[in-house]
């Protein structure tokens, strides 16, 4: 039994790894999201992590631990210098603007020797274990479980369906933005840092236009508005060309086709259609007795 | 109590306001009319922070809420509803008046993210007041469902309980009774009186004549951005300058 298992981590460690990175990647666009930004540099921020992680562990011999916490602040620390002018963007204005400011960072990392220009960083020690992406995983669960529940949460929802409104109930509403933006940038960043310490090698281009997109599909394949939904989208993702890599080169072609067909009959994805449904009539139940 | 003095706004070279004064009793149900593009919503927005007029001051209480942010003026207790509806209609009834209270909800990261016992307290006080403010109009036996899922008239309704929830000392309406039957605006004659005796002075737009001769205490009258008239209905009814706005000048 033990050998079995031994074998199977052996194979499939990488994949298992990568659908926890996913979905902390999914989980940090679907909060900006929730607070109706569509912002695309979540896969910038999580280059951001990933070299200040690795920089750290490789270049000054700093512990694990303080070099994943850096990678949070990091990308938060320029959330905050850049979110402060791009917020007052909206729409796909703000998507422009985000996705401008990832292809100029990955042209700032590619000329700087320090970080290895567009060589990019390669023996990066392998210290992330299952462990450490499971724990990072339940911590941001639980943090935007928590946070849904509270004022914050619903302040968000009522930002994302109309600003206006929101402000005239007291909301501060760029304070508010500011907040669901570097949270989502301090989350790609651990993605990023915990992502780095298991593929050895990451360069400027692994963070760019295609990665950025890429994220926010697993989110919306997912279901973006709940907090299962990215989970789901990011593990299916990562899994479905894997499952599909026996139908070779019309491999890509099916997963595209996989896309469309949800887009098209599940719009808000995966994690919204009977199971979400069931829940709230559920809830409804409860509520209603709550109040007899 | 509430005052506006010398109130101008231009909007590329048009004056929407011209030094527009007017003052609020504290307690009263007061309006302000006029016809159409007069400026009475601009002024709406000019107290709500909305828009940011030229000239002149807005006080409340004696505090100036000219150059405050939206979001301050309603914590210094200015509440408004739309013209056109704007709830949030993805959220359940009951999240869209605790969304009213969020600033009267008093907790700090580490209550939420712990459930402290603050935090538990605080969220199920607003609970009960939201579902109070629901039951206020009728609406507490659909607490749960979307807002979505409501009537034209009880969208509006929600509105106004939302708007409660701010525990505002002013409320401004704009346009409270459009698209309403005879029934439903009778019915939002007492909710307005029962917001009224409930401490909350109320300042409304209206273009339902009887509505507001039957509701209001005071009128003001606004016309190309001018104030023309003000008083109580009965002499606002009879004020040749107002005849004139609203059906033109007897020719000759």
């Amino acid at each position: 039994m033990l050998e079995w298992f031994e074998t199977f981590w052996s194979t499939y460690n990488t994949l298992i790894l990568s659908i926890g990175i996913n979905s902390l990647l999914a989980l940090s666009i679907a909060l900006t999201l929730s607070c109706g930004l569509l912002s695309l540099a979540n896969a910038a921020f999580m280059g951001i992590g990933a070299y200040a992680a690795a920089t750290l562990t490789m270049k000054l011999n700093c512990p694990f631990e303080l070099a994943l916490f850096l990678s949070i602040l990091a990308p938060i620390c320029v959330a905050l210098v850049i979110g402060i002018p791009t917020l007052r963007l909206s729409g796909v204005y703000l998507a422009m603007a985000t996705l401008g400011f990832g292809e100029v960072l990955r042209v700032i990392i590619m000329n700087i020797e320090f970080i290895g220009g567009p060589m990019g960083l390669n023996g990066i020690p392998n210290i992330t274990s299952f462990w450490h992406v499971l724990l990072a995983l339940l911590a941001v669960i639980y943090v935007i479980w928590r946070l849904k529940t509270s004022k914050i949460g619903r302040a968000f929802e009522a930002i994302r369906e109309d600003e206006v409104a929101a402000k005239l109930m007291g909301i501060p509403v760029m304070q508010f933005k500011l907040l669901a933006f570097t949270l989502g940038a301090g989350i790609a960043g651990l993605a990023g840092g915990l992502n780095a310490h298991f593929t050895y090698t990451i360069g400027p281009n692994s963070y760019a236009f295609e990665n950025a997109v890429e994220i926010l599909t697993m989110a919306v394949f997912g279901g973006a508005n709940s907090l299962l939904g990215p989970i789901l989208g990011g593990a299916l993702l990562t899994l479905l060309p894997e499952i599909l890599r026996g139908l070779k080169e019309y491999r890509l072609a099916v997963n595209g086709l996989v896309l469309i067909l949800v887009v098209l009959y599940l719009p808000n994805g995966l994690w919204s259609g009977k199971f979400r449904r069931i829940k709230k009539s559920m809830e409804r139940n409860k509520d209603n007795h709550q109040h007899v | 109590m509430f005052e506006i003095k010398n109130l101008s706004k231009n909007f590329g070279g048009l004056e929407i306001l011209k030094d527009v004064s007017l003052s609020v009793q504290k307690g009263s149900i007061s309006a302000l009319i006029g016809p159409n593009g007069a400026g009475k919503t601009t002024v709406f927005n000019c107290i709500t922070g909305l828009v940011k007029p030229d000239l002149g001051s807005i006080q409340l209480e004696g505090q100036e809420l000219i150059g405050r942010a939206s979001h301050q003026v309603t914590r210094l207790g200015v509440a408004r509803t739309f013209q056109n509806i704007r709830i949030f209609k993805e959220m359940t009834l009951l999240e869209n008046v605790l969304v009213g209270m969020h600033s009267h909800l008093d907790y700090r990261s580490k209550d939420w993210l712990l459930t402290s016992s603050r935090f538990q307290q605080q969220e199920k006080q607003a609970r009960d007041a939201a579902y109070e403010l629901l039951s206020l109009f009728q609406l507490h036996h659909q607490h749960a469902n979307t807002a979505q899922s409501l009537s034209y008239g009880e969208q509006r309704q929600l509105e106004f309980a939302r708007a409660l929830a701010t525990k505002p000392g002013l409320l401004l309406l704009d346009e409270p009774v459009a698209g309403m039957n005879r029934t439903e605006k009778t019915g939002l004659m007492k909710e307005i009186e029962l917001i009224r005796q409930r401490g909350v002075t109320v300042f409304l737009i209206e273009h339902d004549m009887r509505f507001v001769m039957e509701l209001c205490d005071h009128i003001t009258v606004l016309n190309f951005g001018q104030v023309i008239a003000e008083g109580t209905p009965e002499v606002i009814k009879h004020h040749p300058g107002v005849i004139e706005a609203y059906l033109g000048a007897v020719e000759e």
